[in-house]
């Protein structure tokens, strides 16, 4: 039960990267994160309209195009690894639960704060939580809710990192009792809201294109998450090996990325089959926009398949970052296709995102990015480089203690 | 009303009204006090006013005809008041005007020609309809003549120019796209601001009013950018609409015949132009027909007949532009907007937002490739030491 009895998964120790905070780089993200809080002024003061270009017609916009729906799924990767790390039980993905999970609550917590901006009144949001006021029909109130649910589940279990930072023993003892049951929940409830914003699309019906409208949406939706969110893993995992100085787990990322892989398969597999069976296949040979986007996504999608199709080159960094980017590319412009280029309300409506619009997007991302810097220097995320003692080796993230 | 309570000047003795002008004294005086009212000037004026009718000497008027459809005097001849049009012709010396003058031919001219002479300097031209100016004006032409020509000649020795009616104060239909003959306006052609009074037709009141100014003052009414009377286009339909409550509430009617229309709620939705235009028909309503007869009074949108690129330009149920005052963000939004497209600033900053990407991708890239060089020697190294 205790930490030590599993050692063999236990000596990715993690600690804090340390070093200084501000520099170039990260007041640049400041500058982004300012100019995002100052159109959302404009936003909370002067409605919707003064800052965004999305009417009638396009109720949804970049907001949720990109921060929720696109941000979510890149942010997916907390529970794929948590996933395969406690629930299939392969330890060897210690080492990268804590970055997964970290960017993975940031991702939620831009998603969260993005469908605040969203809601025209949004000092009515409570009522969504309000058993009185809710509407427990609506696809929205499920996403909603489980979206919600699933920031505060991904909270929890990021807290030991926190608590073992302030060195509160006896709590992170209790949590990582509890634990298991939110690492069980949190790979739930994802699977949930992942799919369920494929069946939002799905109730925008005939609107939304052939190409893209199908009841295989929610299924689709949940296959290129897990694609997205594990080459989200491996990018980040990249990226902050080569900023922080760490080696990188490169043999880890790899055997990510060929699960990943076998999900892109079946995605394209899916997709096709599915256009195929309603006969709309013919549709994707028509000059138009929609047919171009439509091609470009597969390419994408396909990409890695041939990048680190052979195991030999996913031992290539380079094959594995640019196979990761590709993977995560493909998901977001099978979304951002979806939700807003295959969406046609009608004629005359239009839609592209303010540059207002743009700058909180940006903004967000850049919050995300400086937290997550912030997080790595100052607490335990990545594992310790070398031989250097970790802070707090023993106690990690840890349903493992009960799921193992 | 107000002619009872009015101070009896020796000048406002309206004696000889009743022969001059066929009507009651009573009545002359409400005329004059409602013209008075109109140019915005306070009662104390009315026996000024009063006054010039009856003794101001009657100005010789040369009414030249263009690119017309006659609204214009039909609509002066034809109001509801049998007086008015009385009043005008007894008020002005009116020597030529095509539809009215008995003359035909080179006796016309020539009554044109005469009138010029013996009042040079000193008579009111008033052009009623566009002046074609393609083809050097050929489109149209009387007594062998282009309206170009005629209207420069006439306007040289005139004491006031001005322009009735929409196709001589702009353009008006016939100067719609495509805009075939060149149509343009009085103002246009002799290439100095003239006095305006668009509409289609102009509310006669509203040319009377001006004519009376000039007699009682000596000098043409204060004019706005365009050449156009303040007292009568220095506000905006919407500002003085009798729907305008409706519009502030957000009740609009959406189709002909619906309940919002039946209930006489705003026609904005339904095209009205009122919110863009400048007029005082809800003031003093349309063609002078009778009480509530104006375009949005009887349910129909307003056209926006007296400004230039919005009557007969925008088609008639697109949009009014708000130009004073829109509702408060809490209201629900009088129509709403379809959305803008892309706009070069937003497709700037997904650019700049996708090269910065690419960029970081590119670099990141890069310097794997340059790791997985070194891995690849290291190999290289390891395989030579440990051959097998």
């Amino acid at each position: 039960m205790s930490a030590s009895s599993h050692a063999p998964d236990q000596h990715h120790g993690a600690a804090p990267v340390g070093g200084k905070i501000w520099n170039g780089f990260t007041a640049s993200l400041g500058i982004l994160i300012f100019i995002m809080v100052a159109v959302l002024a404009m936003r909370f003061l002067r409605g919707l309209g003064a800052v965004t270009n999305m009417n009638d017609g396009y109720p949804w916009g970049l907001w949720i195009a990109y921060d929720v729906v696109v941000g979510s799924a890149l942010a997916a990767g907390g529970f794929t690894v948590a996933f395969i790390t406690y629930i299939v039980n392969r330890g060897e993905y210690h080492p990268i639960v804590r970055p997964a999970l970290l960017a993975a609550m940031f991702g939620y917590i831009q998603a969260a704060l993005s469908v605040m901006f969203d809601i025209g009144r949004y000092w009515e949001m409570w009522h969504m939580f309000w058993p009185k006021y809710a509407q427990v029909n609506s696809v929205l109130f499920e996403v909603a809710l489980c979206i919600g649910t699933y920031t505060m589940v991904l909270m929890i279990e990021f807290s030991p990192v926190v608590l073992e930072k302030l060195g509160w023993h006896r709590p992170l003892k209790i949590l990582n009792k509890l634990l298991f049951f939110f690492v069980g929940f949190g790979v739930l409830l994802p699977t949930m809201h992942q799919s369920s914003l494929g069946s939002l699309l799905i109730v925008l019906g005939p609107q939304v294109n052939p190409l893209y409208q199908t009841t295989m949406l929610p299924l689709l939706f949940l296959t290129s998450c897990i694609g997205m969110g594990l080459a989200a893993v491996v990018f980040e995992g990249t990226v902050s090996s080569l900023a922080f100085q760490r080696p990188l787990e490169k043999e880890l990322l790899g055997k990510l990325m060929s699960v990943g892989l076998w999900f892109m398969a079946i995605f394209l597999l899916l997709r096709f089959s599915d256009l195929a069976y309603r006969g709309a296949l013919p549709l994707a040979f028509k000059p138009t926009f929609v047919a171009g986007w439509f091609w470009f996504e597969n390419v994408l999608f396909a990409l890695p398949l041939i990048l680190i199709g052979s195991p030999k080159s996913r031992g290539k960094r380079k094959r594995l970052f640019l196979a990761a980017c590709s993977m995560a590319l493909a998901g977001v412009f099978y979304r951002f296709g979806g939700y807003l280029v295959a969406y046609d309300t009608g004629a005359g409506w239009h839609y592209f995102p303010s540059v207002g619009e743009i700058a909180v997007t940006v903004g967000l991302i850049a919050f995300e990015i400086l937290a997550i810097i912030i997080a790595i220097r100052m607490l335990p995320v990545l594992p310790a480089a070398g031989g250097e003692k970790p802070v707090v080796a023993r106690s990690s993230l840890a349903a493992r203690g009960r799921v193992d | 009303m107000a002619a009872r309570s009015l101070p009896r000047a020796p000048c406002d003795e309206p004696e000889g009204v009743e022969p001059r002008f066929g009507i009651e004294r009573r009545l002359f005086i409400k005329i004059a006090a409602a013209l008075t009212a109109a140019m915005g000037l306070p009662k104390s004026a009315q026996g000024a006013v009063a006054g010039a009718l009856q003794t101001a000497r009657r100005p010789s008027v040369i009414w030249l005809q263009f690119q017309e459809c006659t609204g214009c005097t039909e609509s002066l001849l034809r109001a509801e008041h049998p007086t008015l049009e009385k009043l005008i012709l007894e008020l002005i010396s009116l020597d030529y005007h095509e539809t009215l003058m008995a003359a035909a031919g080179h006796q016309a001219e020539a009554a044109r020609k005469s009138a010029m002479a013996e009042n040079k300097g000193k008579y009111i031209l008033v052009v009623e309809g566009a002046i074609p100016t393609k083809e050097n004006g050929v489109f149209c032409k009387i007594g062998g003549r282009t309206a170009i020509d005629l209207v420069k000649e006439t306007a040289a020795d005139a004491a006031a120019v001005i322009a009735i009616g929409s196709c001589a104060s702009w353009g008006g239909m016939p100067s719609t796209t495509p805009n075939p003959t060149g149509a343009s306006s009085l103002q246009e052609i002799l290439g100095k601001p003239v006095v305006s009074i668009p509409g289609c037709p102009p509310n006669p009141y509203n040319f009377l009013t001006t004519v009376v100014h000039f007699l009682t003052f000596g000098r043409l009414p204060e004019l706005d950018k365009k050449g156009r009377p303040k007292f009568a286009y220095g506000r905006l339909i919407h500002e003085n609409c009798e729907r305008r409550a409706h519009f502030d509430a957000g009740r609009f009617a959406i189709q002909f015949g619906d309940d919002g229309h039946r209930q006489g709620w705003c026609l904005y939705k339904l095209g009205c132009k009122g919110p863009e235009t400048y007029a005082n028909c809800p003031q003093i309503l349309f063609g002078d027909a009778g009480v509530g007869t104006w375009p949005v009074g009887i349910g129909h949108p307003c056209i926006g007949c007296t400004e230039k690129g919005i009557g007969f330009e925008k088609p008639i149920h697109a949009l009014a532009e708000l130009l004073t005052v829109t509702p408060p963000t809490q209201f629900a939004r009088p129509a709403e907007e379809q959305g803008k497209g892309i706009s070069l600033a937003s497709a700037a900053a997904v650019a700049a937002v996708a090269g910065v990407a690419v960029g970081i991708g590119a670099k990141v890239a890069s310097n794997l490739g340059k790791h997985d060089d070194q891995d690849a020697a290291a190999e290289a190294k390891r395989d030579e030491k440990n051959p097998g």
